[in-house]
């Protein structure tokens, strides 16, 4: 009896290596897959109208940003399908508002005057040229593009929650429960999530590949929030940037966060 | 070999049943988390890792248990624990299978684990350590199977164990290493963002491991039909108390690094476990109670008189599983969330269904555990030649 239990348990086992090894350990493979998520859009030059750049970044305005409008939150939501649970432990935010001094911790002091406290700058995904998330995803289901934004895949997220940890802006939430029934009006155009995927900001890349702008810069009425290619020198963020004073969130962490606050 | 689980006294069906029954019910809870999601959980936003994570953290400390045996006996010949290595290693597959276990039904998409080894990101911690982990448990299964196959039939080993065995030595610190490289790399963590965090893993596992190692040992010699010998059960203790007070003074050295800096982000952390932070204090009770046990059983077991009763060594070694469950648990995982990177404090306590799925997945390892051994048990107690003398290297 056991000679041929144990042959029965080797030649199962062997069956099973070789079918597991070929598709972990081969690079070449994996590295064909990856990547056509991210590129489709932007090596299909053909497309008219796409908006290309080395490196998409946003610019706030704090001098325009005001605390009681919430028009670029809904905006974004609203297009994205972002659920409304009703309550904060399992909630999904793409971007929303934070008082200044939790923004930029140790930024407020005692004596800072009354302009810094009313600030409710709107967060959202820092977009980073370095960014925490994609260097712990066992899967790569979160990834960076050639143009710096940094996407999910949510039909490869398996659900870990190590990007979670690793984003020091707090940016990413987590579908703890199935989010379709809590969408108040489901747009069509945008893919809803299903249940135990992270999601986050994706800086409106399904809108710059038919040539507008994010959703949140298109709804700002007061015109506070500038998207553009920071590498091109002479675009309009680049220009703000060279001659106003600007924050990024947690800088040095040398995350590279491509969310510039103006001040 | 297999066939002698098949066969033990009323005691140990009752056993074997009763650890059934909580993994069914864990199990039913999970195909409620299964259809619910995660949501379940205590877990939140902010708080996005909890019970399961702190106890696959845990466990694989205890894995190390094994490495505490086969280093001393295998590369410096120490006799007294040619018995014992085998349950070592056996424990160390039935707490590994544990922690990968945790980590599946910690997953939203469990469905697609196998993405991890479809689309591999060697960038990623989680990847390599699911590497060293299932590397480690393959490593048990078959030195701790080969040994006592050899055993029952009172031959030597076949020669290709041996490298096999050198290699689990160096494997064991990599499980540890690479399970705090998971926490210690992030950027916006602070409580976690510190070099001792893996020489923390390694000092708490050979207090942890062990001590649960002795208590299993004076289990069997009360219950089990097998006697490890006083010599080899002192000189875990040993292990153990060294391990403790390195252990204590790698806490110490990071507490002094964080409060005299004075950095107020690396404070805080500190401030939540042990006194609260604005009036949040759900783990105060547990860190004490968890400085009080280790403190407490580092008297026991330095004082020789102390230790060589098997009460108090007992005792001692249950404060030292009992502190290090806490610690390198809720305790190491909640304080990287707290406060938030948006400086928010919310907080984090296990749901009746997250608990049911964790007693499970605990009784899923013991069940396990308890299979291995008394496979063991029955192998040993057929042998001719008994006693401490006998080698398995010869």
């Amino acid at each position: 009896m056991t000679p041929s239990r144990r042959d029965f348990i080797k030649t199962a086992a062997a069956t099973v290596l070789a079918l597991i090894l070929p598709g972990s350990f081969n690079p070449v493979r994996a590295k064909t897959k990856a990547p056509v998520a991210g590129n489709a859009t932007f090596s299909k030059n053909n497309i008219a109208h796409t908006l290309t750049a080395k490196r998409w970044a946003m610019a706030v305005d704090l001098t325009k940003c005001t605390a009681d409008c919430t028009d670029c939150i809904v905006a974004c939501h609203t297009l994205h399908n972002v659920p409304n649970f009703g309550n904060p432990k399992d909630e999904i935010k793409w971007i929303w508002q934070e008082p200044f001094s939790a923004v930029f911790p140790g930024e407020q002091h005692a004596y800072s005057g009354e302009r810094l406290r009313k600030l409710a700058p709107p967060v959202f995904c820092n977009h980073c040229e370095n960014p925490p998330c994609v260097r712990v995803c066992p899967t790569g289901a979160t990834f960076q593009r050639s143009d710096g934004i940094v996407m999910m895949d949510y039909h490869r997220c398996i659900g870990c929650r190590l990007c979670m940890a690793a984003c020091p802006y707090g940016a990413r939430s987590m579908n703890y429960r199935n989010p379709r029934p809590f969408i108040d009006r489901i747009n069509p155009d945008f893919p809803t999530r299903a249940k135990g995927v992270v999601e986050k900001c994706n800086f409106c890349e399904e809108r710059i590949a038919k040539g507008l702008l994010p959703a949140c810069v298109e709804a700002c009425r007061q015109k506070a929030l500038t998207f553009g290619d920071v590498e091109d020198t002479r675009s309009e963020i680049r220009l703000l940037l060279e001659k106003r004073f600007s924050l990024r969130r947690r800088a040095h962490l040398g995350t590279g966060p491509q969310i510039y606050y103006l001040l | 070999m297999l066939e002698k689980a098949l066969k033990g006294k009323h005691g140990y069906w009752i056993w074997i049943a009763v650890l059934f029954i909580v993994i069914t019910i864990g199990f039913s809870f999970y195909l409620r988390q299964l259809d619910y999601g995660l949501g379940v959980t205590g877990m939140s936003r902010d708080v996005s890792w909890g019970l399961y994570i702190a106890q696959f953290t845990f466990l694989v400390g205890i894995a190390a248990s094994a490495v505490m045996l086969v280093l001393p006996y295998y590369l410096h010949d120490y006799k007294a624990f040619g018995k014992i290595t085998v349950l070592g290693e056996f424990l160390a597959v039935a707490a590994v299978f544990m922690c990968i276990l945790f980590v599946f039904v910690d997953l939203g998409q469990p469905s697609r684990v196998m993405n991890v080894l479809l689309h591999p990101r060697p960038t990623s911690i989680l990847f390599w350590d699911m590497v060293v982990l299932i590397g480690y448990l393959l490593i048990n299964i078959v030195t701790g199977w080969v040994i006592l196959s050899c055993t029952r039939k009172e031959i030597p080993p076949p020669g290709w164990v041996k490298p096999l065995i050198y290699l689990s030595i160096p494997w064991a610190i990599s499980i540890h290493t690479v399970t705090a490289f998971i926490y210690a790399g992030l950027p916006g963590r602070n409580f976690w963002l510190t070099a001792i965090m893996a020489p923390r893993f390694l000092a708490s596992a050979f207090a942890s491991g062990p001590a649960l190692l002795i208590v299993v040992c004076l289990l069997l010699r009360r219950w089990g039909n097998f006697d490890a010998g006083e010599k080899a059960i002192q000189a875990l203790a040993k292990i153990v108390a060294y391990a403790l007070a390195v252990s204590i003074f790698f806490v110490l050295v990071e507490l002094f690094t964080v409060f005299y800096s004075g950095l107020p982000e690396h404070e805080a952390p500190f401030f939540y476990l042990f006194a609260g932070l604005e009036g949040h204090k759900n783990l105060v009770p547990w860190m004490w109670a968890s400085t009080i046990l280790a403190f407490g059983a580092l008297i026991p077991l330095i004082v020789p008189p102390l230790r060589r009763r098997t009460g108090w060594l007992a005792l001692a070694c249950v404060a030292v599983f009992v502190a290090f469950w806490i610690e390198k648990g809720l305790g190491l995982i909640i304080p990287g969330f707290i406060p938030s990177p948006l400086e928010t404090i919310t907080e984090y306590s296990p749901t009746g269904t997250e608990i049911a799925i964790t007693l499970g997945v605990w009784s899923a390892g013991l069940l396990i555990l308890t299979l291995l051994y008394q496979i063991f048990i029955a192998v040993r107690s057929e042998l001719h030649v008994t006693g401490d003398t006998f080698d398995m290297k010869r």
